[in-house]
């Protein structure tokens, strides 16, 4: 081992720690989690912060550079008051899908804490984030920080620009959409966001050179006139339906400046960017936290970690993968990291020590012998919903004692126990589990439909409802008024169920004042 | 693999500050409220603290689509009798509800910690006070810097020569350097010595005394001090503030009120000018006490008006704890303006020769509620201290029926020029 190992081998003693203790704590993670789990990573950078720290990277996200706005001071001072009266703790890490992937470390965490953040966040994290199929096809992980640090300085620009108060309002605006400026399916290219960013340099460079101020006076010819094109046309030359609102707007809305496209952009580049992370919770969290287990424990049996460093470490993750009961006054759903953490030391039991009824329910891979194999091959092709729905066993639902509720309101009596953990409920609670998991369910169905180019420009929206959930009014409303101040023409949003009944209709007219911005 | 730490701590802290003013000039009329609701049930003291506010989260909404709450399906952990096909009542809210982890979104308010300055600020900018006075107000204690002891770094500017010729003495004494006269004298022995060997003698102890002091040099950088100052708070003096007030059942809770930012505002000049503060609050119907500050703004009391017997309460209480010599005293009386008539005589005695001339500054704020003194005849305090003022009292008076209307009362107090002021350590 490397110089400076303290007495008997241990990486260190006690609380304190230092930069060479940090040190060696990620090397001898580095030594377990490459040679024996055979993880894949990202390289490490680790990055001590104090608490004042940690507090402001949790308004701007966890990101470490992000661009100014009164939301994240919403966050901050929220979350502060909270941080002050002591009713919230703060996490002891944030870890950042780049590479190389970024750890904060708060400077308070005791040095075996600090090897738990270590294990869990710098290599479980990082081989999550670096392996999984949708990390892979939807984040670019070298070039985030640069494209933050660019929409960072470009929002900065446009405020000196075109003042505070413009630009303001079209992030108002934009962020209202954003959950709706992602795309859900794979396009042709992978993002680079380096590419992006040289692609608006270029764009301006052009515009610079290629300015002249005679092109304002040549008179424009009679346009085509719309009459002509056929709806189906009109619809496919606008690629409609298109779900991705703002990615529509910047490429359609007919009044908005270059500026507030790019603008439109940034913030959907970045949802695009946090997509696949609330489409992995359990999986992300139940990867990262099995991982620091196993390197935990294979430090204590390597003599490395002494035994009370190694209590202390298993007081810290009961705590972490702790699940309350449904009456429980704690509970507030499923704790992710205890169903993750739960989940993939099952996969481990079953593919070591199956029973029958695994080989039954798992023919794959039960007994295959490989648990690192089995588990890498899960982290890298699966998200929360068909990883629930593949691989929650019969004996997890007992143990962890799930039952499924159904409401339907045609049932006067009350919410009826529609499974539970027996023999006839497995997959019907499995199913119900893997589909509470389901984004496409979660996140209501918008679409843009129609426009109406010809007459008043008026946008088309649909809602597609479903179990009867209608948006949320007052929210829609406002929502609806921030979409139709950048399309700057009446915007329409129709929700409507399976056989295409119209259930409610919402219309809103754009304010004055965003079109003149 | 290689591995970077980087250690942040250094890094320049509050990089949210820039957001967290975004959201509160975003908020600014929530917030003004919110601030206004909280002087209202906060102590005078108080209103130095910053402190927790509630707002109304409109106007600083993120609204999102977002479906309905109900959810026909629910997976929950941890059944324990439950069986397949068991009915459930739905009593009003579920014991296991999925909570939206993170954000408390669903209250109609939004809670955070507004900073002393923040708070201030908002504060006086709803008294509208111009900018200047605000400016004084708001500025911080003046530091003084005062000498204390030496230090060993610091700019040539500062240097004490006195104190490194005496370091550097005392040093030589020590190393017994050799003094030039000694040398001197050694140089003219040398010189007159007739005799060869000891001559040579001489010369070599000469020699020895001369590589000596150039070891040992005159001035040593070790011997050098420099002149270290503090910075420490301008001396500043002492003061009390004794606020008297009309508590018979005349006074409405919006006169209260405005009394009350009235001592808020005398009490923020006040912490801004003297060092320490104490307040005494002097409430009086027909007889008058000195009581808390809580009895003060809420207790309910009863019974005729005589002003007269809370300056007499006053001026036992000055000449009890407050000698004129150790303190500045304030007085600020705030008044619906009755007085009993037989008491106005009493009334302006006293004032006269009892209490102003021991007081800084007496004001008087007449409140009513608003525009309550639209075609209403002078009232009889009012017609008595203006009678007073016109025979050279030093006395500020005003009517107020409005928040706005309470700054100018402040104005000749702050046009007062140093000078002026009794400087009583």
């Amino acid at each position: 081992m490397s110089v400076g190992v303290t007495r008997e081998g241990r990486l260190f003693e006690g609380a304190d720690w230092d930069f060479q203790v940090l040190q060696r704590i990620h090397d001898a993670c580095e030594e377990i989690a490459l040679k024996e789990l055979g993880l894949d990573i990202y390289p490490n950078q680790i990055e001590v912060i104090t608490a004042e720290q940690m507090l402001d990277a949790y308004s701007s996200v966890g990101m470490p550079l992000y661009y100014r706005h009164w939301s994240f001071g919403k966050h901050f001072a929220h979350q502060e008051a909270f941080y002050r009266k002591g009713l919230m703790g703060l996490a002891y890490e944030i870890v950042i899908n780049s590479s190389p992937c970024i750890s904060y470390l708060m400077e308070e965490n005791t040095a075996t804490m600090q090897a738990l953040v270590i294990a869990h966040a710098a290599f479980g994290h990082n081989h999550f984030f670096k392996n999984n199929y949708l990390f892979r096809q939807w984040t670019d992980a070298e070039g985030i920080l640069d494209y933050l640090n660019f929409a960072k300085t470009y929002i900065a620009q446009c405020e000196e620009h075109h003042g505070q108060l413009a630009v303001e309002r079209t992030l108002d605006a934009a962020h209202a959409l954003m959950s709706h400026g992602i795309f859900r399916y794979p396009g042709k290219k992978t993002p680079d966001l380096r590419a992006e960013e040289r692609r608006e340099q270029e764009r301006r460079r052009h515009e610079e050179r290629a300015f002249n101020d005679l092109w304002r006076t040549v008179p424009s010819g009679p346009g085509k006139t719309q009459t002509e094109l056929s709806i189906e046309r009109r619809r496919a030359l606008l690629g409609l339906p298109q779900e991705n609102i703002l990615y529509f707007l910047e490429k359609t809305a007919p009044r908005l400046q270059p500026w507030q496209r790019e603008l439109l952009r940034i913030v959907r580049h970045i949802a695009q960017y946090f997509y696949p992370q609330g489409m992995t919770k359990v999986m992300n969290e139940g990867t990262a936290t099995y991982v620091h287990y196993k390197i935990m424990t294979r430090l204590h049996e390597q003599g490395r970690l002494s035994d009370g460093n190694f209590l202390e470490f298993l007081q810290s993750h009961t705590n972490v993968v702790f699940q309350p009961g449904f009456d429980d006054p704690r509970f507030s759903g499923f704790n992710p990291y205890a169903l993750g953490f739960a989940m993939m030391t099952d996969i481990e039991r079953i593919v070591t020590r199956p029973e029958d009824e695994d080989r039954e329910w798992f023919p794959d891979i039960a007994g295959s012998g490989d648990v690192m194999a089995v588990l890498r091959d899960v982290w890298a092709n699966y998200r929360d919903e068909s990883f629930i729905s593949q691989f929650l066993s019969p004996r997890l639902i007992r143990e962890m004692r799930m039952f499924h509720l159904h409401d339907d309101s045609a049932e006067p009596k009350g919410i009826r126990v529609e499974a539970i953990h027996d023999e006839r409920g497995y997959r019907r609670v499995r199913r119900a589990l893997s589909r509470q998991y389901d984004v496409g369910l979660n996140e209501p169905n918008i679409e843009v439909v129609d426009v109406d180019l010809a007459g008043d420009r008026e946008l088309l929206l649909r809602h597609q409802v479903t179990d009867g959930n209608l948006l949320n009014e007052a929210d829609a409303k406002l929502v609806l008024q921030h979409l139709a101040d950048l399309w700057t023409y009446d915007v329409t949003l129709r929700e409507v169920d399976s056989t295409d009944t119209v259930l409610k209709e919402h219309s809103v007219n754009p304010r004055k004042l965003a079109a003149a911005a | 693999m290689a591995m970077h730490i980087v250690d942040r701590r250094l890094n320049p802290k509050q990089k949210s500050l820039e957001n967290r003013q975004r959201f509160l000039r975003r908020a600014k009329a929530a917030i003004q409220r919110a601030v206004k609701e909280s002087s209202k049930s906060r102590g005078i003291r108080d209103v130095l603290e910053g402190g927790e506010v509630s707002i109304p989260i409109d106007g600083t909404t993120e609204p999102r689509f977002r479906r309905g709450a109900s959810r026909p399906d629910l997976v929950l952990p941890g059944n324990k009798k439950f069986v397949e096909g068991d009915l459930l009542p739905r009593s009003g809210e579920s014991s296991g509800k999925p909570k939206d982890a993170g954000e408390g979104d669903s209250e109609d308010s939004f809670r955070f910690v507004l900073t002393r300055d923040e708070f201030l600020d908002i504060f006086l900018d709803d008294l509208e006070l111009p900018d200047l006075a605000k400016r004084r107000l708001a500025e911080a204690e003046h530091e003084g810097l005062r000498r204390a002891g030496y230090k060993v770094s610091g700019s040539p500017a500062n240097l004490s020569v006195s104190r490194t010729v005496r370091l550097a003495l005392a040093r030589r004494v020590a190393l017994r350097r050799p003094r030039p006269e000694a040398v001197e004298q050694l140089e003219a022995q040398c010189e007159a010595c007739e005799d060869e060997t000891r001559r040579a003698k001489l010369q070599a102890e000469l020699d020895a005394l001369k590589s000596k002091m150039r070891r040992i040099p005159f001035i040593d950088p070790i011997d050098i001090r420099y002149r270290r100052f503090e910075t420490v708070p301008k001396p500043a003096a002492q003061a009390v503030m004794f606020c008297l007030m009309d508590v018979s059942g005349s006074m409405s809770e919006h006169m209260k009120d405005l009394a009350k930012r009235f001592y808020m505002l005398l009490y923020v000049f006040l912490t801004r000018r003297y060092r320490h503060v104490d307040i005494v609050f002097i409430r009086h119907t027909d007889r008058a006490e000195e009581v808390d500050e809580e009895t003060f703004f809420r207790a309910p009391a009863s019974g005729g008006t005589l002003v007269s017997s809370a300056l007499q309460c006053m001026h036992e209480v000055v000449r009890e704890r407050y000698d004129p010599a150790d303190w500045n005293i304030y007085a600020a009386q705030s008044s619906d303006g009755d007085n009993s008539y037989s008491d106005g005589e009493t009334t302006g005695r006293l004032l006269k020769d009892l209490i102003l001339p021991v007081t800084q500054y007496f004001a008087y704020l007449e409140v009513s509620e608003p525009g309550g003194f639209a075609n209403m005849p002078e009232s009889a305090l009012w017609t008595l201290y203006q009678r007073l003022c016109a025979d050279g009292a030093p006395l500020a008076m005003r009517k107020v029926s409005e928040r706005g209307e309470i700054f100018p009362v402040f104005r000749d107090l702050f046009q007062r020029r140093v000078g002026q002021e009794r400087a009583v350590p």
